[in-house]
C-alpha cells in the first residue's frame, strides 16, 4: 500500500471527506466514551440522537445554529477569496457588548425602532472591529490571521471588564451581569415557550444572499478568481484591497449580528461567559461545508449538535462539558486528515517478489 | 556529471504501443518510439498531438492505459517521477515546476534527495559549476520569482544536468530563448549527447529541429504519423506529416497604416521593485493606430517591468503615459482597460487564466469591463454562449466552455486568451511572447489575428524573443535591454545584426554600420 499524489484533485472525494471525517469522528467517539467506562453506543446515542429526539430539543437545536449559521455565512465569502478571518469570536463578542449596552440605554424607550436600532448597533460594532484588521491589512499588509486573533482577546477582556465594571447591575448581588433587557429590545421568539427566534430566517435569508452573490455576482466572481489567484485578479484589475474591506466587514457584520442573537436572543444580558467559541466552531463549520453555502447549513447543524450533545452527556452520563469540544476537534482533525484523499489517493500494490511480472525490471528479449 | 551505466544498451528507450485515453479523447493511440543514446530526438506535433501526455507518461507522471516502456534494453515500469530520475532521466517542463518565494538553490534543493546535495553552500558551488561549465549563468542566490520566464528554464535546466543523467527531455526549450542563447543551448545539448545522454526535445520550429536533431517522431492526433531523419526531409515534408495535407500557413502579414498616437510613454522610469528587478531608464515609446510595434530582448531585461507598467499594476517614478491623448499615468488596471488597453501576459496560466476555473469563467476575466449588468450581476447563459462562439471562431480544442482553463494545451489556452482579448476590440492591445510553446498552424491563426486586428487600427505591442515572428509581423521594431530601449525603426531598415547589438545594448547601431563600410 502507498500514497501517490492525484493527477487532478478528486471531485468525489471532496464532498466524501466530511462524511469520511464523521465516521470516523464517531468511531473514535465511541472509544473515547468505552474507555471513560461508559457503554459507547448508548453515549452516542446520548449525544448525537437523545438532544433532538424532542420537539423543544430540535428548537435548541436551532438556538445554537442561529448564531453558528450567522458567523459562517459570513466566513464562506470570506474563505472564498482566502482572507482568513479567525476572528468571528471577536466580532461576534463585540458585536453582543454594543448591542448590549445599546440594549441596557434603551431600557426605558418604547417604539418599533428600539429593536432595528440594537440589530444595527450590533452589526456595525461587529463590522467596526473587522474593521480594524482590513486596516491593518490594507494599509499595512499585516497578516489578518494573526490580527483577527489577537483582535479576539481583546474583545473578549473589554467584555469581562464592562461587564465587572460599568454595565454591571446594581441590583446583581456583584456578580459580573449586567441588567437583563428590556422585552421591547429581545429578538421576538417563533412560537410558544420555544427559544429560537427570528434570528434564525435572517441567517438563512443571508445565507441565499451569499450563494447569489457568489454564483450571479461580478463581487463573488471577483471573490472566487481571488481566492485562486491573486496575482491573475491584479492583473484583470480587481481592487484588492477593496475586496478585502468588504469581505472582512461583511464577515464582521455577520458575526456581530450573531452576538446579537445571542444576547438579545435566549441570554438576554450581557454574561462573563458569552464567548462560548461560536466564530471558532463557524470555522470548523465552512471547511466542513466545503465553502458552499448548503453544505455549510448542514456542517451548521451538525457542529450545533455537538453543543447539545455535550450538554446533554454532561447531565445523563457524568461527562464534563468539555466533550463537546473533544468532538469538534476530533471533526476538524479527521476532515483535515481525510481531506488530504482529495490530492493524493492510497493504492494498493501486490507483495513484492510474489509476481515477478510487476517489479520494476525485468529483462526482455530482444526483438 | 553522465554516468555510462547505460552505455552498452542499444536503446536508451523504446516504447511499444503506448496507448492512454482521457474522458473524451486517446492522448496516446499505440505510440512506437525509439531513443538510441547520444541521439538527440524530436518529437513534433501540433498541441494537443499528445506530445506532452506522451513526455508525462516517460517520465512517470502519467501511467498508461496499456503497452511497454522500454529503458536501456530492460522493460521497466515508471513509477512516478522520482523513479524516472533515479533511473536517469531528467525533465524540463513547459510549464516551469518551480517556487516562486525560494532561491534558485533552495528550489533545486528540493528536488533533489539531501544525501544527493550535501549542504546548501556545496549546492550552490556545483550550481555555478555547471552553470559555467555549460554557459547558463544563473544567479543561486536569487528568488525565483525575479527571474524572468528565459532564466527561470535555465534553472529547471541547470537542474537536470545536476543528476547523473541519460535522458533528458525538454518540452519546446528554445522558445524563450534570443538566437545567442538558442545557439548556446544546441552546443549544451550537443555535448550532453556526445557524452552519451539521449536528448527527447520537442519543439515547433522547424528548422531548428532539422539542424539539430539526429531523428524526429511526427505525432499527429495521438498517433505516430511518421518519423525521419530531419536533415534529410524538408520543412514541407514535416510540416504535412504533423499536419496533414489541408494546412494552409498564410505567410504574408501585409503593412501597417499607421494613424494616430494610441498609447505614448514619454520619458518613464521605475526604480527596481524587488531586490533583482529591472529598472526602467526613460522610456520613451508611442505605439500607433493601425501599428504593429516590436520590441526584442533577452528575457529579464525589463520585458515584465513594461508590460506591468502599461498594464497598470506599476506605477511609473517618473513620466507620463497617455492613452488616446489621455493622461493615464495615474490611474490603474480597470481605467485602463475602460479606455480601451488590452494586455496578454506570457504568464498564461499564472495571470492570463486561472487553471480550475472554466472557460467561462476565464473569459471573464478580463471581459468583467464590459460583461456584467449595471448592477454587477452575471448572467451565465450569455456569457456561456460568447465563449463557445470564441472556442469556434478561435479554433481552440475544447470539448466545451465547462473545460477548465488547466486541462487545455499551451497553444489552445494562448489561442483562447488572444481571442478573448481581440473580441473587446482594444485600441491597444499589448502582447507578450505571443506564440511562446504555440504550435505552427495556431502561431499563424494568432498571426493572422493580430494583422487583421491591425487593420481594423488597433495600435499593437509585441514583445518576442522569437526573431521571425518580428519581422514577420512588426511595422516597427527595435529592442529592451538592461531597462533600456533602443530606437524604433522600420523592420526593413533593420538588419538581423543591428537587432543583435541593440539587444545586446548597443543602441548606436546606424552610426556603427557606417563606421564599419567606411572601413
Amino acid at each position: 500500500m502507498r500514497i501517490e499524489a492525484r493527477p487532478t484533485p478528486s471531485p468525489t472525494m471532496r464532498y466524501l471527506s466530511p462524511l469520511l471525517a464523521l465516521g470516523l469522528t464517531l468511531i473514535t467517539g465511541a472509544a473515547i466514551f468505552s474507555a471513560l467506562g461508559k457503554a459507547p453506543l448508548a453515549s452516542l446515542h446520548a449525544f448525537f440522537i437523545e438532544p433532538v429526539s424532542t420537539v423543544y430539543g430540535l428548537s435548541e437545536l436551532f438556538v445554537k445554529v442561529t448564531p453558528l449559521l450567522l458567523c459562517a455565512t459570513g466566513l464562506t465569502l470570506c474563505f472564498r477569496a482566502k482572507v482568513w478571518n479567525i476572528g468571528a469570536e471577536g466580532q461576534f463578542v463585540f458585536g453582543a457588548l454594543i448591542a448590549g449596552a445599546v440594549s441596557l440605554q434603551l431600557a426605558d424607550h418604547q417604539g418599533f425602532w428600539v429593536l432595528p436600532v440594537v440589530i444595527a448597533s450590533g452589526v456595525l460594532a461587529g463590522m467596526a472591529w473587522a474593521g480594524i484588521a482590513a486596516l491593518l491589512l490594507t494599509r499595512f499588509r499585516a497578516h489578518e490571521i494573526l490580527t483577527t486573533i489577537m483582535l479576539n482577546y481583546i474583545a473578549i477582556q473589554l467584555l469581562l471588564w464592562s461587564v465587572h465594571g460599568p454595565l454591571k447591575s446594581p441590583s446583581g448581588y456583584n456578580f459580573p451581569e449586567s441588567e437583563l433587557f428590556s422585552p421591547q429590545t429581545l429578538l421576538p421568539t417563533l412560537w410558544g415557550q420555544y427559544r429560537v427566534t427570528i434570528a434564525i430566517f435572517i441567517a438563512l435569508l443571508m445565507l441565499a444572499v451569499v450563494w447569489t452573490v457568489l454564483n450571479r455576482t461580478l463581487l463573488g466572481y471577483q471573490t472566487r478568481v481571488m481566492g485562486e489567484n491573486r496575482q491573475a485578479a491584479r492583473f484583470a484589475g480587481f481592487n484588492g484591497n477593496r475586496l478585502i474591506w468588504v469581505l472582512l466587514l461583511f464577515s464582521g457584520g455577520m458575526a456581530g449580528m450573531a452576538g446579537v442573537s445571542e444576547v438579545n436572543g435566549p441570554v438576554g444580558q450581557l454574561t462573563t461567559n458569552l464567548a462560548l467559541g461560536y466564530g471558532y466552531t463557524a470555522i470548523i463549520i465552512v471547511f466542513m461545508g466545503r465553502m458552499h453555502p448548503l453544505g455549510v447549513l448542514l456542517a451548521s447543524l451538525l457542529l450545533g449538535l455537538t453543543y447539545l450533545g455535550g450538554e446533554n452527556a454532561q447531565m445523563t452520563l457524568g461527562l464534563p462539558k468539555s466533550i463537546t469540544g473533544v468532538f469538534q476537534g476530533l471533526l476538524l482533525f479527521f476532515l483535515l486528515a481525510c481531506d488530504f484523499l482529495i490530492s493524493h489517493r492510497i493504492v494498493l500494490t501486490p507483495m513484492r517478489g510474489h509476481r515477478p511480472s510487476n517489479t520494476s525490471t525485468r529483462e526482455v528479449t530482444s526483438s | 556529471m553522465v554516468s555510462f551505466m547505460g552505455a552498452t544498451a542499444s536503446r536508451r528507450l523504446e516504447l511499444v504501443g503506448i496507448t492512454k485515453a482521457y474522458p473524451g479523447c486517446i492522448a496516446n493511440d499505440r505510440v512506437e518510439m525509439t531513443v538510441k543514446p547520444g541521439e538527440i530526438h524530436a518529437l513534433v506535433g501540433e498541441n494537443g498531438a499528445g506530445k506532452s501526455t506522451l513526455m508525462k507518461i516517460i517520465y512517470g507522471v502519467v501511467k498508461p492505459d496499456a503497452g511497454q516502456l522500454i529503458w536501456n534494453d530492460r522493460e521497466t515500469l515508471i513509477e512516478g517521477p522520482a523513479h524516472a530520475r533515479r533511473l536517469g532521466m531528467g525533465m524540463v517542463f513547459q510549464h516551469f515546476s518551480l517556487f516562486q518565494t525560494l532561491t534558485v538553490t533552495e528550489n533545486i534543493a528540493l528536488y533533489l534527495p539531501r544525501q544527493e546535495y550535501g549542504s546548501l553552500r556545496r549546492l550552490r558551488d556545483r550550481i555555478l559549476s555547471v552553470g559555467e561549465a555549460y554557459g547558463l549563468d544563473i544567479n543561486p542566490d536569487r528568488h525565483v520569482h525575479t527571474l524572468s520566464v528565459g532564466e527561470q528554464q535555465r534553472v529547471e535546466i541547470v537542474r537536470c544536468l545536476l543528476q547523473e543523467i541519460q535522458l533528458l527531455i525538454l518540452d519546446e526549450p528554445t522558445a524563450v530563448l534570443t538566437p545567442g542563447e538558442v545557439t548556446h543551448l544546441v552546443k549544451v545539448l550537443k555535448q550532453l549527447a556526445s557524452e552519451g545522454c539521449s536528448i527527447l526535445f520537442i519543439s515547433h520550429k522547424l528548422e531548428e529541429v532539422r539542424t539539430l536533431c539526429d531523428r524526429a517522431t511526427i505525432l499527429r492526433g495521438g498517433r505516430v504519423t511518421g518519423s525521419c531523419t530531419p536533415a534529410e526531409t524538408t520543412s514541407e515534408q514535416i510540416s504535412r506529416m504533423m499536419l496533414g495535407d489541408d494546412l494552409h500557413i498564410e505567410k504574408s502579414m501585409g503593412v501597417g497604416a499607421p494613424g494616430d498616437d494610441s498609447l505614448s510613454l514619454e520619458g518613464v522610469s521605475v526604480s527596481p521593485g524587488g531586490a533583482f528587478a529591472i529598472a526602467l531608464h526613460s522610456i520613451d515609446l508611442t505605439l500607433r493606430a493601425g501599428e504593429i510595434t516590436g520590441i526584442a530582448g533577452v528575457a529579464g531585461n525589463g520585458q515584465d517591468e513594461l508590460v506591468d507598467l502599461i498594464n497598470g499594476e506599476l506605477a511609473p517614478d517618473a513620466g507620463k503615459l497617455l492613452l488616446d491623448g489621455r493622461d493615464m499615468t495615474a490611474e490603474g488596471v480597470l481605467a485602463r482597460r475602460r479606455a480601451g488597453l488590452a494586455t496578454v501576459h506570457a504568464d498564461r496560466l499564472g495571470r492570463g487564466s486561472i487553471g480550475a476555473m472554466s472557460l467561462t469563467e476565464n473569459r471573464l476575466l478580463t471581459a468583467y469591463v464590459t460583461d456584467s449588468d449595471a448592477h454587477g450581476f452575471l448572467h451565465w447563459r450569455p456569457l456561456t454562449e460568447r465563449t463557445r462562439e470564441l472556442i469556434q471562431n478561435y479554433q481552440v480544442k475544447a470539448s466545451g466552455p465547462d473545460d477548465t482553463a488547466a486541462s487545455l494545451s499551451g497553444g489552445n489556452l494562448q489561442k483562447f486568451i488572444i481571442g478573448r482579448e481581440i473580441a473587446q476590440a482594444p485600441k491597444v492591445l499589448v502582447c507578450f511572447y505571443p506564440t511562446w510553446g504555440v504550435d505552427v498552424g495556431s502561431a499563424n491563426r494568432i498571426h493572422v489575428e493580430l494583422a487583421r486586428l491591425r487593420d481594423e487600427g488597433t495600435a499593437i505591442l509585441i514583445l518576442t524573443e522569437d526573431l521571425d515572428e518580428l519581422y514577420l509581423l512588426c511595422d516597427r521594431v527595435g529592442a529592451i535591454c538592461g531597462g533600456q530601449l533602443s530606437p524604433l525603426k522600420p523592420g526593413h531598415e533593420v538588419s538581423m545584426e543591428t537587432l543583435g547589438q541593440w539587444m545586446a545594448g548597443t543602441f548606436s547601431a546606424p552610426q556603427t554600420q557606417g563606421v564599419q563600410n567606411a572601413h
